[in-house]
């Protein structure tokens, strides 16, 4: 289980994370949504270690995620930010195989192979494993870190706008895949998204940050309705109901 | 291209570089251990021929690390200071020191070039417009300001002369005896290897390196050390070779990719084998004396280095 405790980061004056508390559920799937500038990204980047907190805890299993050793944290935890560099001419094979870093530091075993067939085989990826991932498109090559972060095999999986640039038919996708993630595989995936239907759709519990600071936080249902977005939004969103999903019209609303 | 292909072109261009100079020399004649062209061929044509594979490999996987570290793939020593600070530190250490020692100047040089390198790669950070083109652009006039410096106090100390014969890369003067430094670089490039994961991981970035529980800040200075143990060794014995450490990594990346484990050993014998050409041809075209190996690396590497930027900028932006 992942604790965050009175999180706060500031840069300069300004408080972009205010004393933060959520805890996530393990075996969720937790979307972490809000305005522009909410905080959602820094929250993210402290929980899985990348920023340092300037007050506050992560704590992961009880532990605080400080005291955690590199090595055994990355087998816990996987990240993935949206502005993972793709200029580096590595084999989609090869971009997987380094999510087994943490267990064989570049010397593959048996078992980690194994790893590695079943995330190209989980995302598809067989027919293009061995094509170098500066020549994907924008949703092979996100399937492809993803591949990775599946490969790394951690309980908890945290998503930095994955479907950014990602057309509808690939965010689809990824979501589904995400999905099955947590529903077949027990993973715990955390995800910061912009497009609150995701959210609604495929998400378990939201957490909604503004200005840095918590405004709501519970499950999907009681997030998505029209008076508490109108609290994270400043905007009048009418909520319909399709086929049992809650969809925004966020549409032509009046702010 | 197969290693191995590149591994039978070097050893033949080896026995050619032995066997090309001023004084003809055959196999025969080295049959005769107290001969003049045996001595010649001991004290000299190998210990050049040595020099020539080291430095090539050595200059070869210094580039490859540093584009690999800085994530830009036109970053080399020649074009972010490194080999300016090297420069540098010799001549600070002839200031210093009115009869410097070899090992005075070995450890000026290194430990200018550690943190001329070191400066870049702060300066790299700083800079928010990451072009590929306008980073390498920033280290030539970084290394630019370092080398007027030199320089200028060069000048003013009279010591410029001295200095001019480190400006100049050549093999002409390799003899046994002074060239020795370069086996430096033979630990530096297993290190590299026994790195190479790491470095890899490293050039991912710092927040994918930090995911995979490795430590960032580590790997890169590791790397930053040994480039500039290789960089201080080349300098200080063959001078300065521009381009080697940007268009040879640069080659091996368009047809093996950036896995830096894989990549390594093609690096490394690519380069010996593309100053070994560089030598022969200055050796040849005006027989007997010689163009020293600077000038022919810098005419066939511009050419090459232009031919990239018109055919690769995509590919280096990508």
């Amino acid at each position: 289980m992942i604790e965050i405790k009175e999180l706060t980061k500031r840069f300069g004056k300004k408080s972009v994370v205010e004393n933060v508390s959520v805890t996530i559920e393990p075996g969720t799937i937790t979307s972490f949504i809000g305005p522009n500038g909410a905080g959602k990204s820094t929250l993210l980047s402290m929980v899985s270690r990348l920023l340092d907190a300037d007050t506050g805890d992560v704590l992961l299993d009880q532990n605080n995620v400080k005291k955690w050793k590199s090595g055994e944290f990355a087998k816990r935890v996987s990240i993935l930010k949206q502005s993972n560099y793709t200029n580096v001419r590595l084999s989609v094979r090869e971009l997987i195989s380094f999510g087994r870093y943490p267990y064989s530091k570049g010397r593959l075993t048996a078992e980690d192979d194994k790893f590695v067939d079943q995330a190209i085989e989980y995302m598809n990826l067989e027919d293009m494993q061995n094509e170098f991932i500066d020549e994907l498109s924008g949703g092979q090559r996100q399937r492809a870190f993803i591949a990775m972060v599946i490969a790394q095999d951690t309980d908890y999986v945290l998503l930095d706008e994955p479907l950014n640039n990602l057309d509808m038919k690939h965010s689809v996708q990824i979501m589904k895949i995400l999905r099955k993630l947590v529903d077949d595989l027990g993973k715990t995936v955390v995800i910061v998204l912009h497009d609150i239907n995701f959210a609604s759709v495929y998400s378990d519990r939201i957490v909604a940050l503004k200005d840095g600071k918590l405004v709501k936080n519970g499950p999907t249902q009681d997030i998505i309705n029209s008076k508490a977005l109108r609290e994270i939004y400043d905007m009048d969103i009418p909520v319909q109901v399709q086929n049992g999903c809650r969809i925004c019209v966020y549409f032509n609303s009046h702010a | 291209m197969r290693l191995w292909m590149l591994i039978i072109a070097t050893i033949v261009l080896s026995f050619i570089s032995l066997f090309i100079g001023a004084i003809d020399i055959s196999l025969g004649d080295l049959l005769d251990l107290d001969s003049d062209k045996t001595q010649i061929f001991l004290i000299s044509r190998l210990p050049r021929l040595l020099a020539i594979i080291l430095a090539g490999a050595g200059m070869s996987i210094a580039g490859l690390i540093m584009q690999s570290l800085s994530r830009n793939k036109f970053v080399s020593p020649t074009t972010a200071g490194t080999l300016d600070a090297a420069k540098l530190g010799i001549m600070i250490s002839m200031l210093f020191f009115t009869n410097v020692t070899y090992t005075q100047q070995i450890i000026f040089s290194f430990a200018f070039a550690l943190v001329g390198t070191l400066v870049f790669m702060q300066i790299l950070d700083r800079i928010k417009f990451k072009d590929a083109i306008f980073v390498p652009l920033i280290g030539i006039m970084y290394g630019n300001i370092l080398s007027s410096i030199t320089t200028f106090f060069g000048y003013e100390a009279d010591i410029l002369q001295n200095i001019s014969s480190w400006l100049m890369g050549s093999f002409t003067l390799i003899i046994a005896g002074r060239y020795e430094l370069l086996y430096v670089s033979i630990p530096a490039i297993i290190l590299a290897y026994l790195y190479a994961n790491k470095f890899t991981v490293a050039g991912m970035g710092e927040d994918f390196a930090k995911n995979l529980g490795l430590s960032y800040k580590f790997v890169l200075n590791i790397g930053l050390v040994l480039v500039a143990i290789i960089s201080t060794s080349v300098v200080l014995t063959v001078g300065v070779i521009p381009f080697l450490g940007l268009i040879v990594p640069n080659i091996v990346s368009l047809y093996l990719g950036d896995n830096l484990r894989k990549i390594i050993p093609h690096t490394m014998v690519l380069g010996s084998m593309f100053l070994l050409i560089c030598d022969i041809i200055g050796r040849v075209i005006v027989h007997p004396y010689e163009i020293p190996v600077n000038v022919t690396v810098a005419v066939i590497g511009s050419a090459i280095f232009l031919i990239m930027l018109f055919r690769g900028r995509a590919y280096a932006k990508k």
